[in-house]
């Protein structure tokens, strides 16, 4: 990874680690709860066993992530402090990832569009100058790639398979592409951190992302709608409504029984 | 045709003979525990015998799945999700290599699922039970794979080489998770006291249910005879069901919790619990469809299927679409890298 490794080394506050580190790990969290829904509903046993297994790796990556966060804030809190014991204000996930299992579109647009951030993030973060991260990363990407091919593997027959298969994929799409301006748009933080040679360069994202999603929307015969500005951005903290269900039903019992070993 | 006419009674008597010692052949193979290989000659009442255990054990594995994926996304801890995560995924797996098992004997999955869907195929009825509580997790884990380990385990020697293969892997998987309901069962009981209380009510009602999981008692059996002599089952209903009460109790003890059995006793002369008498009317009436969850689970496998349904569409369509010319297939091979 060049970007970020030839980054200067410009201060960056244990408050900005944590908050860049909740970015990547609340996004994993999410989409693994999200995809956790579907186990033993999906449209074929195949489908329904590799989907299960994309949201292993997610939890998986946000256990690591979030642990890493946790000893960086030296507060005592742990892995499952932060994932069930804070409010969604608090959470710092990509809007995308929240969002509902509306039909397999939906899903799989969701996944494909948030894969191949994932995959290109955390490629580039292989070089990251924080090391904890940038061991994760190496895990990741590993895991990414495989959610990859196979989101933009169902994307491709959606889109190139029957008319309604093609209809409800561009439905999907249209939906959800709002959603990733947050991906692509780096804001302060994001700019601080590629700086201090923790995050990829800005812009570099946005760049390899486009190209990777452009050739799998040509392939699956989809139009790529056109740029829209969505300023609501998960990652400060300011969500969807679908986001607050979501965390009542996964954090309800460590809320109903403080203070227990599970 | 009159020559046929008049050799008809010969040949029938030939293949009458012939039949006979094909058996005692095919039972003579089996006696000497040879493995039954799917281009084998084997009885048809064998061949249909075994497509309806293997369907029912896949379709199990698959309905099994519901119960247990109602509680992923509420796990309690991420270890306990990712734990749970996987082992939802593992049942599934079995589902998906008992599905190939009994397409050696000629049946497609197809068919297998429809009749599934259309109620006309069985699974096992302890999936009829809601999962009321996170301890329900664990007590599936630790009493209904314990009740299927008891039942699974000698079908690794199932006369059947498919099936059984397929059973050493399932055992070891299923092991494993009733090691981990075990202890998610053990961090409750030891836990607060409403932890402790979860773990006895979840106790309390999946005790009776995983009991009934061996199936009737051996008297009212019809298929145990058989099957034995085939050498696709291997003990009694009565039998395992005993040796699952032997293991399990002291289970339950070192646990601190009460099996809701007044009747329960250990017997010094037989060395083995004494347990008070099953409520089959019970065990019928979920048998039937009436248990507390037989139609959720249904509609649940139905949903997925008919809402599935434009996916599978559009997958078979993709494939058609791109079969011919090698080179688009390449190229779209080389976008999805």
């Amino acid at each position: 990874m060049s970007t970020a490794a030839e980054a200067g080394s410009a201060e960056v506050s244990r408050a900005e680690r944590i908050e860049y580190l909740l970015r990547l790990a609340d996004t994993s969290l999410v989409a693994g709860q999200r995809l956790g829904e579907l186990l033993g509903h999906g449209p074929t046993l195949e489908e329904d066993l590799a989907l299960g297994n994309i949201s292993l790796d997610l939890i998986g990556q946000a256990r690591l992530l979030l642990a890493l966060a946790g000893r960086i804030e030296d507060k005592g809190r742990d892995e499952d402090a932060l994932a069930f014991r804070r409010d969604a204000p608090q959470f710092r996930n990509m809007s995308l990832a929240e969002q509902p299992n509306e039909d397999f579109a939906a899903t799989i647009v969701r996944q494909c569009l948030l894969d191949a951030w994932q995959l290109e993030t955390y490629e580039s973060l292989t070089g990251s100058r924080e090391e904890a991260l940038a061991d994760i990363a190496h895990k990741a990407v590993k895991e990414c790639r495989y959610h990859w091919r196979f989101s933009a593997g169902w994307l491709v027959r959606l889109g190139d398979g029957t008319e309604e298969s093609h209809a409800r994929v561009s439905a999907a799409l249209g939906a959800l592409w709002r959603f990733t301006d947050e991906l692509l748009t780096p804001d302060a933080l994001d700019a601080h951190m590629a700086v201090c040679g923790i995050g990829p360069a800005p812009g570099l994202i946005r760049e390899r992302w486009d190209a990777r999603v452009s050739a799998v929307l040509a392939e699956a015969k989809l139009q790529k709608p056109p740029h829209q500005h969505y300023p609501w951005h998960g990652k400060r903290g300011v969500h969807s409504e679908h986001l607050g269900h979501l965390l009542t039903e996964m954090q309800f019992l460590p809320r109903t029984y403080p203070g227990v070993t599970w | 045709m009159y020559t046929q006419a008049l050799d008809s009674p010969a040949a029938g008597a030939d293949e009458g003979s012939e039949e006979r010692e094909r058996l005692e052949r095919f039972q003579a193979r089996i006696d000497r525990d040879e493995k039954i290989e799917p281009k084998d000659w084997m009885p048809e009442a064998y061949r249909q015998t075994l497509i309806r255990q293997i369907a029912q054990h896949a379709h199990s594995e698959i309905v099994g799945m519901l119960p247990e994926g109602n509680w992923i996304t509420r796990a309690p801890s991420l270890r306990r999700k990712a734990v749970l995560i996987a082992k939802v995924q593992d049942e599934g797996g079995h589902g998906m290599y008992l599905y190939s098992a009994a397409e050696t004997l000629g049946v497609a999955r197809g068919d297998l699922i429809e009749q599934l869907l259309s109620g006309r195929a069985k699974y096992s009825s302890i999936f009829n039970y809601p999962t009321l509580t996170w301890a329900d997790i664990g007590a599936i884990g630790w009493l209904v794979d314990g009740a299927a380990i008891m039942n699974q385990v000698p079908l690794c020697r199932c006369s059947y080489g498919p099936y059984a293969r397929a059973m050493v892997r399932i055992c070891k998987e299923e092991s494993f998770h009733q090691r981990q309901g075990y202890e998610l069962m053990l961090t409750l009981a030891r836990g607060s006291e409403a932890q402790h209380a979860m773990a006895q009510d979840a106790l309390n009602r999946w005790w009776w249910p995983s009991l009934m999981m061996f199936g009737p008692n051996d008297a009212h059996s019809v298929h145990t005879a058989q099957s034995m002599r085939w050498k696709i089952k291997r003990f009694t209903n009565d039998e395992l069901r005993q040796k699952f009460i032997d293991v399990t109790v002291p289970q339950a003890e070192y646990l601190g919790l009460t099996v809701p059995d007044p009747d329960l006793r250990w017997d010094q002369t037989s060395e083995h619990y004494r347990f008070g008498e099953i409520d089959w009317s019970e065990f019928q009436a979920v048998l039937k469809g009436e248990g507390p969850c037989n139609r959720e689970r249904l509609e649940a496998r139905r949903a997925a299927h008919e809402n599935g349904r434009w996916v599978r569409e559009a997958a078979v369509a993709y494939a058609a679409k791109h079969q011919a010319p090698a080179h688009r297939a390449q190229a779209g091979a080389g976008a999805l890298s």
